[in-house]
């Protein structure tokens, strides 16, 4: 095999846009930092949301209150600018062909392990990646092994896509 | 001035909503808001997502690197630069193993979901709900844990 069909193998959609897309988010978390020295995630904003609605002791600590307000301001940026991406990018009103239990099931299992784990695929995979943190590395590695054996056991069970 | 509420600078949240819009960007740009890609690269189809990670780690490391070796305060909030170092412990492994299931299960993780609403992909509000529901869950068991913790220690007085 030669390197450029091993690079084909390996990359079959190229690596240009994702390697872009992966610059952008980095300076995403550039711009907030430089200013104001804050290292954003993006999955302290669930529980900072529920402060909004919730009296449990967990969601109404200080750290929390007081970022609740930015981080849905950061939120509300990423939403929009991903509608900006998509857009530029012709990729505008994707729908996903993934199951509702699959998103639903899912999704309450990374709300789970984010916040249990300090962080997610931003705060620690990038960020805490980033300063060569070792509990970030630690748990990048735990998630990236997990989901990988998970991902395969659903193809192999025939669960698609 | 600080980041709290009552003494922040007039362009703190126009430049924490520029970061979100450049971040958001960067996930549609990537199609990371496709639990579809992920899912691809999970199974090991395209491994392109190691430069959406990869990429956005070496450009944010590259800025906290040379800001906190250079010194030196933010000019919106006063804070020094630092870099982003939680400590280790069993949740950190035990985290990370639930939500690799989660991501395994649905190719889907915080800031991908919220971009992915962003590009009209509507079907993902179920996994919003779920990691509201997630968050909250593990939110609930740990104040209740904390409470108990607290009666324990006011009994043992």
């Amino acid at each position: 095999m030669t390197l450029l069909s091993l690079v084909g193998t390996l990359f079959p959609n190229g690596i240009a846009h994702y390697a872009l897309g992966g610059v952008l988010i980095g300076l995403g978390v550039v711009t907030i930092y430089l200013a104001t020295g804050i290292i954003a995630g993006a999955s302290t904003f669930l529980e900072s949301t529920l402060s909004y609605v919730s009296d449990l002791s967990r969601f109404n600590r200080a750290k929390y209150l007081r970022s609740r307000d930015w981080r849905l301001v950061f939120t509300g940026g990423i939403v929009l600018g991903a509608a900006a991406g998509a857009v530029a990018t012709g990729d505008f009103g994707f729908t996903t062909e993934v199951d509702a239990w699959r998103l639903l099931g899912g999704g309450i299992l990374v709300g789970i392990g984010t916040r249990l784990g300090k962080g997610c695929t931003s705060g620690h995979g990038v960020c805490g990646v980033g300063s060569l943190s070792g509990a970030s590395l630690t748990n990048v590695a735990t998630f990236l092994l997990i989901a990988i054996g998970t991902a395969q056991l659903l193809a192999v069970a025939g669960v698609t896509p | 001035m600080s980041d709290d509420a009552d003494d922040r600078h007039p362009l703190f949240m126009p430049v924490i909503f520029l970061g979100g819009l450049i971040f958001g960007g960067g996930l549609a740009v990537s199609r990371m808001s496709h639990p579809e890609v992920v899912l691809d690269f999970l199974q090991l189809e395209d491994l392109g997502l190691l430069f959406v990670m990869g990429g956005a780690a070496v450009v944010s490391g590259l800025a906290f690197w040379g800001a906190s070796r250079a010194g030196g305060r933010a000019p919106l909030t006063g804070r020094a630069y630092g870099r982003r170092l939680k400590s280790m412990d069993r949740n950190v492994l035990l985290g990370g193993a639930i939500f690799g299931v989660g991501w395994g299960v649905s190719g889907i993780c915080p800031g991908a979901a919220y971009a992915s609403l962003g590009v009209g992909n509507l079907p993902i509000l179920w996994a919003i709900a779920g990691m509201f529901l997630g968050a909250y869950a593990q939110g609930y068991w740990r104040s209740r844990r904390a409470e108990d913790a607290d009666a324990a220690t006011a009994t043992a007085d």
